[in-house]
């Protein structure tokens, strides 16, 4: 249940920058996560309805970026989305890999008035 | 309350130093409410009129992680700054890491300076083992806490005063998931399985092989008991990770030991001499 400190991190900095503009809302909070981040979307459901209770982010639209994982092949260079970190390159079939995108996890913007 | 640790408003790590004379004896239980503020200002010249509030966008492109990161650098500078060479030990529980610890704190007493921090949800059972070794070492107990946090180290470094060119290992909470994610300041991370889990753990948790530098295989002694295919495990964990090394050991009978202790040496550099 790492997600429930990932939540908890997400409401502080959302507060902290929605605080320093002055708002009093936060209407849209736009997250980037990234298909290898770790996070468990089911699980970050659940910790997020339970942290948001009393803070900012309480009635604000959460939209999130999923980022698909991609990776290039140290051998042949091909370059290719992954689901797992065990994939192998799917031109030369090697698990010489390295991973390009797909471990973001950042918030991008908030929506404040 | 610490916004990287989620502990949750009623819980609370607690660090004791373990001393081996005095084993659950003293109270020498210091608490933290995590209360810590890393006050921030961010200047935006946008004009107000809070009368009519109009919406706007905040470009925020922070790491939700940014937090934990800047403490683990913080300690990462503490620890080359005192030449300490810091590893963050990773299992699930029951994998023998305090085992691997204990044999290893003895077997190198008189080679190496040691230093421990132990993090459990509860109890200082493992620090009381560490302590009997001789051993200085901290427990924190995370309470709710699935993992450690730089953080949390943080505060257990400001009790432990660990030596100059000493080697501390932080044993972490036994959970093969979450710790995964959290930098704790450590030169090297070390996530160890034993033979009587599945072999095809790296591929079920492979955030945690990912993020390693080494792979220690434990309780080799009982192979010939367990369906375990250790050439099968090692080339799952490569498939995850393919700079990722790997020893194989015993605790109990010591084999392979000798691999992991010059594995280590290999790691402590020497101070450079200012003349």
């Amino acid at each position: 249940m790492h997600e429930l400190s990932i939540v908890m991190g997400i409401i502080k900095i959302a507060e902290d920058y929605a605080k320093a503009a002055d708002a009093q809302f936060i209407d849209e909070i736009e997250l980037d996560i990234g298909a290898l981040s770790g996070i468990d979307m089911q699980s970050m459901e659940f910790a997020w309805t339970q942290a948001i209770k009393g803070t900012m982010l309480n009635g604000t639209t959460k939209k999130i970026n999923t980022i698909l994982a991609k990776a290039k092949c140290l051998d042949c260079e091909a370059e290719f989305e992954i689901k797992n970190y065990f994939d192998a390159c799917p031109a030369c079939g090697e698990h010489l890999i390295a991973i390009m995108q797909g471990k973001e996890l950042k918030v991008k913007s908030l929506l404040v008035s | 309350m610490c916004a990287t640790c989620g502990c949750g408003p009623d819980s609370k790590t607690t660090y004791q130093l373990v001393d081996k004379d005095e084993n659950n004896g003293h109270d020498h239980n210091h608490q933290h409410l995590h209360s810590h503020e890393h006050s921030h200002t961010h200047d935006h010249d946008e004009k107000h009129n809070h009368s009519h509030p109009e919406k706007k966008v905040i470009d925020v492109e922070q790491d939700i992680l940014q937090q934990n990161n800047l403490l683990a650098e913080r300690n990462r500078g503490y620890f080359d700054a005192k030449n300490i060479l810091a590893l963050n030990l990773v299992s699930s529980p029951g994998s023998g890491k305090t085992s691997l610890l204990e044999r290893t704190l003895i077997d190198l007493k008189n080679e190496l300076e040691f230093v421990v921090i132990e993090g459990d949800q509860q109890t200082n059972n493992d620090a009381n083992r560490i302590a009997e070794t001789g051993t200085r070492v901290t427990q924190i107990n995370t309470g709710k806490g699935c993992h450690l946090d730089a953080h949390m180290v943080l505060h257990a470094l400001q009790g432990l005063k660990p030596k100059d060119n000493s080697v501390m290992f932080i044993e972490n909470v036994g959970n093969l998931v979450c710790p995964a994610m959290f930098d704790l300041g450590e030169k090297e991370r070390v996530v160890i399985i034993s033979v009587t889990e599945g072999d095809d753990k790296p591929l079920k948790y492979p955030d945690m092989f990912y993020s390693s530098t080494l792979c220690i295989i434990n309780k080799t002694d009982l192979l010939p008991y367990v369906p375990f295919d250790i050439e099968k495990v090692k080339a799952n964990a490569k498939k995850v990770n393919h700079h990722l090394e790997i020893i194989e050991v015993s605790c109990t009978s010591g084999e392979g030991l000798d691999k992991w202790y010059k594995w280590l040496k290999s790691k402590v550099l020497q101070p450079e001499v200012v003349c």
